[in-house]
């Protein structure tokens, strides 16, 4: 049977176009990328693929052999394309609800809600972009390397892996016209002892206007420390366990310095993108 | 001709009556859904429960999995009184849904004060949480018991001309003597029920997967809980039972409305589907022209007595 993409459709206010909607995408493939990420294409209804880089989907994820995902999985979007009607997700099996995603074949109705949250900005100041990402957060940095290049910036991408093959995304950034430095942890290369120097030196040539950075609570210390020190702004897209993803349920706090204050906000509403300085 | 018959969808609770019998359940609901679907097709919209000062909520993670289910320790964070009246409300008078506010507490003084600073202008009814199992020590509330709630309820009702209704916990053992004290201490209508109190470990960490160890179960798995307790509550009180509690289809409406239910608050089911309640009242509307049901007098109550059993 071959499920045709779409929305489900609801009453919505007079002249208000809803800011995310359920869809039913069909599985175009769900294949291994290395050993330990996957890719899954979706051919996705056009009303879904008004994304921002930084923006999240929730996945209504199949239920696997003997376990039972029920709330929607929070998935950053790896890639999309309206005009094509493709929507990416890279992800890296971890619990019941990525188990479920990898048993998803070629020609699956998989039902998806987004997209959700808000993106990252750059504005236009911002016109050298540094971003240090690892692991899966590199993930989620990759649309931002055709936003960098869409609007002219200079954008380069430091990758970080625990081993060389598997930092992600390295060639969808180059693609992007991005310059990629890989670092892992088995040259030491991927310590934030190591990444300080490297950051600095561009830094100190005036290459940095502005970081981008996902998936290492060290990173973001160095980051957070370098940005204070020099004055650099910069974005991260954060985690949380959620529920509903719209910001209804207050599941998904994260505590945030704002002077002198700590606050609470959802990353599913607020976020996922939050200002590096007042990020915890 | 089938086309034209158009069944009344209208709700009644006592003295209000409300355009249809779908409503959100308190703490699955916010602003948030505006911008997803119409909100002014809701019977009512109910809040999340407010307390009288700020709170931060619960340690994170605040939910997790089940089987056919989650369980949420959120904690009602809360901006406090000042916060609804100042901001929320005149927010939320901007809709044609009646508005159904959710106030908790933590002593009985208190309670009675936030009853009386939240019958305001703009409000229609006041759904007192007396059940909320995160707030009270070891998972106990107000509406464990008969003689707590009686005092509460009389405290409440003291406060405050407006509908009051009485939201009732699964885990109470006397659920039928809790619903006659809210009764005879002036609630207006029962919702039926709160979240049922659960915990879960992972495995591997062997850690409790809630911050707060434990929480309210919610979603299809308590449905049959909620179902029974609507039933006897139904039964035994002259009031209206509003039903909650793990509605997700409209097979599971109507089953609440036959088993006594004069209306229903969907919850969980709105986090896997936002727009569900939109969709339900549709459902709802086709299913009654489908019949030709008229009204949902016809529906509420209608439970039929088992067939006999017989051997042979």
């Amino acid at each position: 049977m071959t499920h045709i993409p779409t929305t489900v459709s609801v009453p919505v206010p007079q002249g208000l176009r809803p800011r995310c909607s359920e869809a039913t995408c069909r599985v175009v493939s769900n294949t291994p990328v290395n050993g330990e990420y996957r890719l899954l294409t979706l051919d996705a209804p056009e009303a879904i693929l008004d994304c921002q880089p930084g923006q999240f989907f929730q996945l209504l994820c199949p239920a696997p052999e003997g376990e039972s995902p029920f709330l929607r999985r929070p998935m950053s979007i790896y890639g999309y394309d309206k005009a094509a009607g493709r929507l990416e997700f890279l992800y890296k099996i971890a619990g019941a609800g990525t188990r479920g995603l990898a048993t998803l074949t070629p020609g699956d109705a998989f039902n998806v809600l987004g997209p959700l949250g808000h993106g990252f900005s750059m504005p236009d100041v911002w016109q050298n972009l540094l971003l240090v990402a690892r692991g899966v957060g590199l993930a989620t940095l990759a649309p931002l390397a055709r936003m960098a290049q869409d609007k002219g910036r200079k954008l380069t991408a430091i990758c970080s892996a625990r081993r060389p093959d598997l930092a992600m995304s390295t060639a969808l950034f180059e693609s992007y016209g991005a310059e990629v430095i890989v670092v892992h942890d088995e040259d030491g290369s991927s310590t934030p002892e190591a990444l300080r120097p490297l950051i600095e030196a561009r830094i100190a040539r005036g290459d940095v206007d502005a970081f981008y950075t996902c998936g290492s609570s060290r990173l973001l210390r160095l980051l957070q420390e370098l940005g204070e020190i020099h004055g650099i702004p910069g974005e991260i897209a954060m985690e949380q366990q959620m529920a509903c993803g719209l910001g209804m349920c207050q599941a998904c706090v994260r505590s945030f310095r704002v002077g002198e204050r700590i606050i609470q906000r959802r990353v599913c509403r607020e976020g996922p993108v939050f200002a590096i300085s007042e990020a915890m | 001709m089938k086309d034209l018959f158009s069944p009344d969808l209208s709700a009644r609770i006592g003295s209000l009556t409300l355009q249809n019998p779908i409503m959100p359940a308190s703490g699955t609901f916010s602003e948030d859904l505006a911008d997803v679907f119409d909100l002014d097709v809701l019977g009512a919209h109910v809040l999340k429960t407010i307390m009288h000062g700020t709170r931060a909520g619960n340690p994170t993670p605040r939910v997790c999995d089940m089987q056919s289910g989650m369980i949420n320790a959120i904690g009602i964070p809360s901006k406090g009184i000042d916060y609804f009246r100042d901001d929320m409300l005149p927010y939320w008078a901007g809709f044609r849904s009646p508005l159904v506010v959710s106030i908790s507490a933590h002593s009985m003084d208190e309670f009675a004060r936030l009853c009386s600073e939240v019958s305001l202008p703009g409000v229609t009814a006041i759904e007192a949480n007396i059940s909320c199992p995160n707030i009270e020590a070891d998972g106990n509330a107000f509406a464990m018991r008969p003689d707590t709630t009686h005092e509460v309820v009389t405290r409440l009702r003291a406060e405050t001309d407006l509908p009051l209704w009485a939201k009732l916990t699964p885990n109470t053992g006397t659920p039928v003597e809790v619903a006659q004290a809210a009764e005879a201490a002036g609630a207006d209508a029962l919702v039926t029920a709160n979240t049922m109190l659960g915990m879960s470990i992972d495995i591997d960490s062997r850690r409790p997967r809630l911050g707060n160890v434990m929480g309210g179960m919610s979603g299809p798995a308590i449905k049959p809980i909620a179902l029974r307790m609507t039933y006897q509550c139904a039964r035994a009180c002259n009031i209206p039972v509003i039903g909650c509690g793990g509605i997700s289809t409209l097979s599971d409406v109507l089953e609440f409305l036959i088993a006594g239910a004069r209306a229903v608050q969907i919850g969980t089911a709105t986090f896997q589907s936002p727009t569900v309640m939109a969709r339900l009242i549709t459902e709802l509307q086709g299913w009654m022209v489908a019949r030709g049901i008229a009204s949902l007098d016809e529906i509420i109550g209608s439970i039929e007595a088992p067939e006999a059993g017989v051997f042979e």
